[in-house]
This record gives structure tokens, sequence and C-alpha cells, in this order.
């Protein structure tokens, strides 16, 4: 499209201004805030006085239980999704019949569209007092506290994130070409080998996008903590939901909610610099 | 063999928890230890509650306008970016990029603290224009902040569903419709537009679905309303009722036959 008339051009400008508007008014403003907040001062009331001082970020180690239990779940959830996922993406992408496979994988990825809020609710019922815990009294082991345990906590993460683990390591799966696994199979590979040697590394671009954006999801996460891991599990979401809808204390969540932001931002790069980098000659992006 | 085990196993993990959930929205008695009998009676009173009907009420107004704004914004910007190349394109993908990675708390948070500040500043300037005699409108948390908020999110989402979709585009097509002289917005019409179309109808379900499951963006932004995920938590916070499991399954079906219907749309494309 060489030489755009002028007409086109303005037909451009008048299409990308509602959404130019709505990032900048929903998005970029919002953000600009927070980053100007947290370097504020918490007024007598509740909410935010105008300041320039580190305090709150100096606070920070108040929250620190936080901090360490999200910076510990959310790798382990997300290395733990992995490992229950890599198995069925395996299977859809490589084992099952065409036929099926559409079907399969759709049934996969529908449940990460529903509520996460009544999947979550459902490991409350299941795992409360009355689930399973009185199915194990029936059976003589009296007295297993599943719910508000960390066990909780990581069957909810699990449950919850499969669906988008199992996705892009499906699609880098499907796209493998399997002569490969077939000259591999020729040149005497044992199976075993044939996975690890070829499979697994062309696999990497879907491992890696899985893995981050389960990651990211969890770094944010607030409702699985807060109804399974029942106060004992603290997230950096729940502080944040304490921080501004219980004590009201702008400042400071906007400090926490900074530094959220920036650890993500960090290992997210680090990340992508290590596993994206030895997939950079497949220049594809698999979302 | 031993896979097709594991993920049958998986597969049991997925859907045991939401069956049961189903199961026992059915069960007449008030515990989750037993199950007593088939009733509907806890729909009934999920829907002869009147919180529960304000709050569903909510939640579609909600979601409806913010499919609705999200498609159409959506479907606008992707086919303006597909013109625009440059510093200016890069900015937006990294917009529409942030848009989607940043956790929705926040979005939540941000937006909560932002729009109170704005409105606090904003009010006692409408005061002061306002004519004396009427009460000055006041800017406050409500129906608008919730879906400007969720069409940040739904829109950006729309933007990458659409242009995946232009991507694969048969151009031939627009070519042959340019040769025979249709004006532009004849091909845009004609051509574009109908292939674009299942894309545009997976975006807003999609958009429509996330909105009226969302929770967290909710929680901060909505101020006095009420939203479904909303009630829905604030039960569970006051203890397991029946209703919770009616309301659960209700939401869950309804979320399930749109999702079946926008997996479908956006698959017909590949299968071309």
């Amino acid at each position: 499209m060489t030489g755009e008339s002028t007409k086109g051009r303005w037909l451009t400008v008048a299409l990308l201004t509602p959404t130019s508007a709505w990032f900048l008014v929903m998005l970029v403003m919002p953000l600009v805030v927070v980053a100007i907040f947290s370097f504020g001062e918490r007024s007598a009331v509740g909410g935010y006085t105008a300041s320039f001082t580190f305090d709150q970020y100096a606070n920070l180690p108040s929250r620190f239980t936080a901090f360490r239990n999200t910076l510990t779940y959310a790798p382990f959830g997300t290395l733990v999704s992995l490992l229950v996922a890599y198995p069925l993406a395996y299977f859809l992408a490589v084992k099952v019949s065409p036929k099926w496979r559409l079907l399969l994988l759709v049934l996969v990825i529908v449940p990460f569209w529903t509520s996460l809020l009544i999947r979550t609710y459902a490991w409350i019922f299941i795992l409360g007092g009355r689930g399973i815990p009185t199915l194990l009294d029936y059976i003589g082991f009296e007295g297993v506290r599943l719910i508000n345990t960390p066990f909780a906590v990581v069957v909810g993460i699990i449950y919850g994130y499969l669906p988008l683990m199992v996705f892009p390591i499906f699609v880098s799966l499907e796209r493998l070409d399997k002569r490969l696994l077939e000259a591999s199979n020729d040149l005497g590979g044992t199976p075993f080998r044939t996975f690890l040697q070829v499979t697994l590394p062309l696999s990497m671009p879907g491992v890696a996008t899985g893995c981050m954006l389960v990651f990211i999801l969890l770094m944010g996460e607030f409702l699985i903590p807060a109804f399974l891991g029942g106060g004992k599990v603290f997230f950096i979401g729940n502080a944040l939901v304490d921080l501004f809808l219980q004590s009201r204390n702008w400042p400071f969540g906007s400090a926490v909610a900074v530094t959220l932001v920036i650890i993500m931002l960090i290992t997210v790069s680090l990340y992508m610099r290590l596993t994206m980098g030895r997939a950079a000659d497949r220049n594809e992006s698999i979302m | 063999m031993a896979m097709r085990l594991y993920s049958v196993a998986v597969y049991l993990f997925l859907y045991v928890p939401i069956g049961i959930i189903v199961l026992f929205s059915f069960n007449s008695g008030r515990h989750a230890s037993s199950f007593e009998g088939l009733s509907v009676k806890w729909y009934g009173k999920a829907l002869s509650n009147p919180f529960v009907l304000e709050a569903l009420t909510t939640s579609l107004i909600i979601a409806l306008s913010a499919a609705l704004l999200s498609s159409l914004m959506g479907t606008a910007a992707a086919l303006a970016l597909q013109r625009i190349r440059g510093p200016l394109r890069a900015m937006f993908d990294g917009l529409i990029y942030v848009a989607i990675m940043i956790p929705g708390i926040v979005i939540g948070i941000a937006t909560l603290i932002a729009l109170v500040t704005v409105f606090d500043l904003l009010n006692p300037v409408l005061g002061a224009l306002w004519p004396a005699d009427a009460a000055p409108p006041k800017l406050s948390l409500g129906y608008a902040s919730v879906i400007a908020a969720h069409t940040l999110f739904t829109m950006s989402l729309v933007i990458v569903l659409i242009r995946a979709r232009i991507a694969g585009m048969d151009r031939a097509l627009i070519e042959a419709s340019e040769d025979l002289y249709a004006s532009p917005w004849r091909t845009f019409l004609q051509i574009t537009l109908p292939q674009l179309f299942p894309a545009i109808l997976a975006g807003f379900l999609l958009s429509f679905t996330f909105s009226f499951d969302d929770f967290i963006i909710s929680f901060f932004v909505a101020g006095p309303n009420t939203t479904l995920p909303i009630y829905v938590f604030s039960s569970i916070r006051r203890g397991i009722t029946p209703e919770v499991n009616a309301i659960g399954t209700m939401v869950l079906g309804a979320s399930l036959t749109l999702l079946i219907i926008a997996q479908v749309l956006l698959r017909r494309r590949e299968g071309r």
C-alpha cells in the first residue's frame, strides 16, 4: 500500500482514535498514577497525600511473607503444571488420531475460559471438611485436613492454569515435523532418546510460552490462595486486596504493586532471553 | 496405553469438580456431605433471590456493553493497524501486549485509584460549571468504570484475534474486487467483513465470557454495584450455601455454551 491517499490516512486515524483514547485513559494513566502514588504518603483517613518519599518502598519488608510465598508458589506451581500438562499435550499432538484431536483440545481449553471463581469454589467443596476428608474418615483415616493447606493451593493452581499450559505446548508439538521422529527412529534412537534429543528441544518454544503465561497469572493470583489457602498461604494479590480495600493504604499498596510489576518484568525478560534465544531461529510466536 | 490412561485421568481431574458442582446443585439436602435426592429447589431459591437477580442483571449489562465496545473498537483498530508501520505500530503492539499481560489485580487497583483521583478533581469543576438551580452530576465508580476496565482487556484480545484472521485471509479476493472497480467501501462490506465476521463474533463471545466471569477487576472498580461473581464471592466468604452450586452451574452452563460456539467459529477458519 504505497502512496496512501489523505483520505485513507484520515480513515486510519479515525479507526484508531477510540482504541488510543482507551489505552491512554484506562492503561497508561492508571499505571502512571500508581507509580506516582507509590512515592506518596498515606493521609490520616486513608487514601493519598502528595509527597516524594521512599518510605513506602522502605516498608516493603513488612509484607515479606506475601512476596516470599508468591515467589515460591508461582515458579513451583508453574513447574508442576508443566509436568502435568506436557504428557497430555504430547498425547494430543502426537498420539491421538486427527479425528478426535480438535474435540479433545477444545475440551482442555474450555475450562480456562469459564469462571475461575466457580472452579476454585468447587475445590473448597471437594477438599473441605465435608468432602474428601469425610470419605477418608469412612475408610479409617481420621482428621485429615486438606483445605487451607499448601497442598490445596497447589491443586487449585494446577486446576486453574493447566489449560493455559497445555495449549502452547500442543501447538509446538503439532507443528513438529513427524519425519524427524521417524529419522531418529531409523538411525537407531530409542524412543526415550528420540524424545530427549528431538521432541523435547523442538517443543521448547511452547514450553516457554506456557510457563510464561502461567507464571505471570500466578504472580497476580488472589482467588486461589484466598479460597484454598485460608490465610495461611498469602500472596501479593491478597496483600493488595487488603491494602486497597480494607486498610486503604494506597501509597503502600501502590509500592507493592509497582514492585510486583517490576519483579514480573525482570523475571519474564530474563526468562525470555534464556529460552527464546535458543529458539530464535524459529522466528515465530506461538501465541 | 499408559499415556491414554494418564490423559483420561487429566480429563477427569478437569471435569469431575465441575460435575460435582452440577450434581450437588440438584441436591435437595443442605449439606455437601450427603446427597439426599434430586431437586431443583436451589435453582428456585437462587432465581427468586432479588440480590441474585440484581447481580445477574448488572453482570449482563456490563458484559454485553464490554463485548459490544470491544468488538467494534477492536475490529476498527485491527483494520487500521495493518495499514501502519514503524514506531507508531510498535507502540500499539506494545500497548496491546501490556494490556493482555498485566495481572487483572494490578489493572483493578490502578484503575480504582486513578479514577477516584480524577473524579475527585473533576467533581468540583463540574459543580462550579453547572447552573446553580440543578444538582451537578457526580462522577463515581459504577457500571461505566467496570465496562471501561473490562474493555481494555477484551478489546486487546479482539485485536489479536482479528489480526490473526486478517493474516490468514485470502488477499486474492480483495484484489479481484479492486480490479473489478468496486469502491474500497464496497470491497470492505462484501469481501473483508464477511471473511472477518466469524472472528469478530468469536471475539464478541470471548469478551462477553471474560467480562461476565471476571471477579478481580470488578471487585475493585464496581463501586456500590454487585456483579454476579462479586455476589458469589461474598456468599462463599459467608459460608457455602447450596444456592451457590445452582448459580455456579448456571454460570458454567452459560459460559460453556458461548465458548463452544466461539471455538467452532474460530476453528472454521483453520479448516479452510
